[in-house]
């Protein structure tokens, strides 16, 4: 399943806007600490990149993931 | 508000309590899938399958999510019994149970969070007991079974409550059905009500708080006994 980047930004920052974050305020730099969201979002985000781009991110690189740029390359990476 | 087109999934729903929510939760309006062992009821859609194994749950949700749509509503009711002293209790009788009731319900619960997540409304209703929180002498794995659903209960409550999630426990008493088939008269005059509860007692709190009337009600356990554990 390939994926380009606007195609990946979009789901991305479609999934933050659910969970709660300030549309203005979601960027690549921004941290999810920033943006509020929590453990249990990045997992429903896990989900949700699996489902559109079949790439799979485990517990244990949620734990890495600071960043909204840290997983849109994490999907860049394995799509 | 319950979204449309979504299915309730009832462990243990080919009998006794199990039966009875099946058929009250389709009386207000869910489509109801039944997981059992035994025979079925008059469900929409119900599958034999063991619990306990991980990969028939897998199994199990991907069928009830293709016939009936995503389930956002999962009721762990499969329990079963297997008595000794604990001085007694060997090994299987241990383990046979807690994966039963514990394990499967958590295991269960993993499984339908994933869509009631996305939905953004979830009901789970876990049917623990009175035993568990009281003693009952003959029954530590049954009632670490039971305390440990309730555990389960609140601390999964708490996670996904601001998801539109809602996972409560029902503690029934001493219920008229298979599982208390022999138990002794003198049981029944120690409940104040000073008579058992029928399945469709029980059948009727898990139908509220499945509802979306019980959407601010999370982490509790609703007692269903008669007064027994007051």
């Amino acid at each position: 399943m390939s994926a380009d980047t606007t195609t990946i930004e979009s789901v991305v920052f479609t999934a933050l806007e659910e969970f709660g974050a300030e549309k203005d305020a979601i960027n690549r730099g921004a941290s999810f600490e920033q943006l509020d969201v929590d453990s249990l979002d990045l997992a429903e985000l896990s989900q949700i990149v699996e489902e559109e781009f079949g790439v799979n991110i485990k517990s244990s690189d949620v734990e890495s993931l600071k960043t909204v740029g840290d997983v849109l390359d994490l999907i860049a990476a394995r799509a | 508000m319950r979204p449309d087109g979504a299915c309730a999934l009832v462990t243990g729903g080919g009998r006794g309590i199990g039966a009875a929510a099946a058929t009250a939760l389709a009386a207000d309006g869910w489509a109801v899938a039944v997981v059992s062992r035994s025979g079925g009821n008059g469900a929409d859609l119900h599958l034999a399958a063991d619990i306990t194994d991980p990969e028939a749950i897998g199994e199990a949700f991907a069928t009830v999510e293709k016939r009936l749509g995503p389930v956002l509503c999962l009721v762990n009711n499969a329990g079963i019994t297997a008595d000794n002293l604990a001085l007694s209790l060997a090994d299987d009788e241990w383990d046979r149970v807690l994966d039963t009731n514990l394990t499967a319900a958590f295991r269960l619960t993993r499984r339908a969070l994933r869509g009631m997540l996305r939905a953004r409304y979830g009901r789970i209703v876990n049917v623990a007991s009175v035993v568990g929180p009281r003693a009952n002498a003959g029954q530590a794995n049954y009632a670490a079974s039971k305390a440990g659903l309730i555990g389960l209960t609140k601390t999964v409550a708490a996670e996904v409550a601001r998801k539109g999630v809602t996972v409560n426990a029902v503690a029934p008493g001493f219920i008229e059905t298979d599982m208390t088939a022999t138990v002794p008269d003198a049981v029944k005059r120690a409940v104040p009500a000073r008579r058992a509860g029928t399945p469709d007692e029980v059948a009727a709190c898990v139908r509220f708080l499945a509802s979306a009337d019980a959407g601010y009600v999370t982490g509790t356990t609703l007692y269903v006994d008669g007064g027994l554990a007051a």
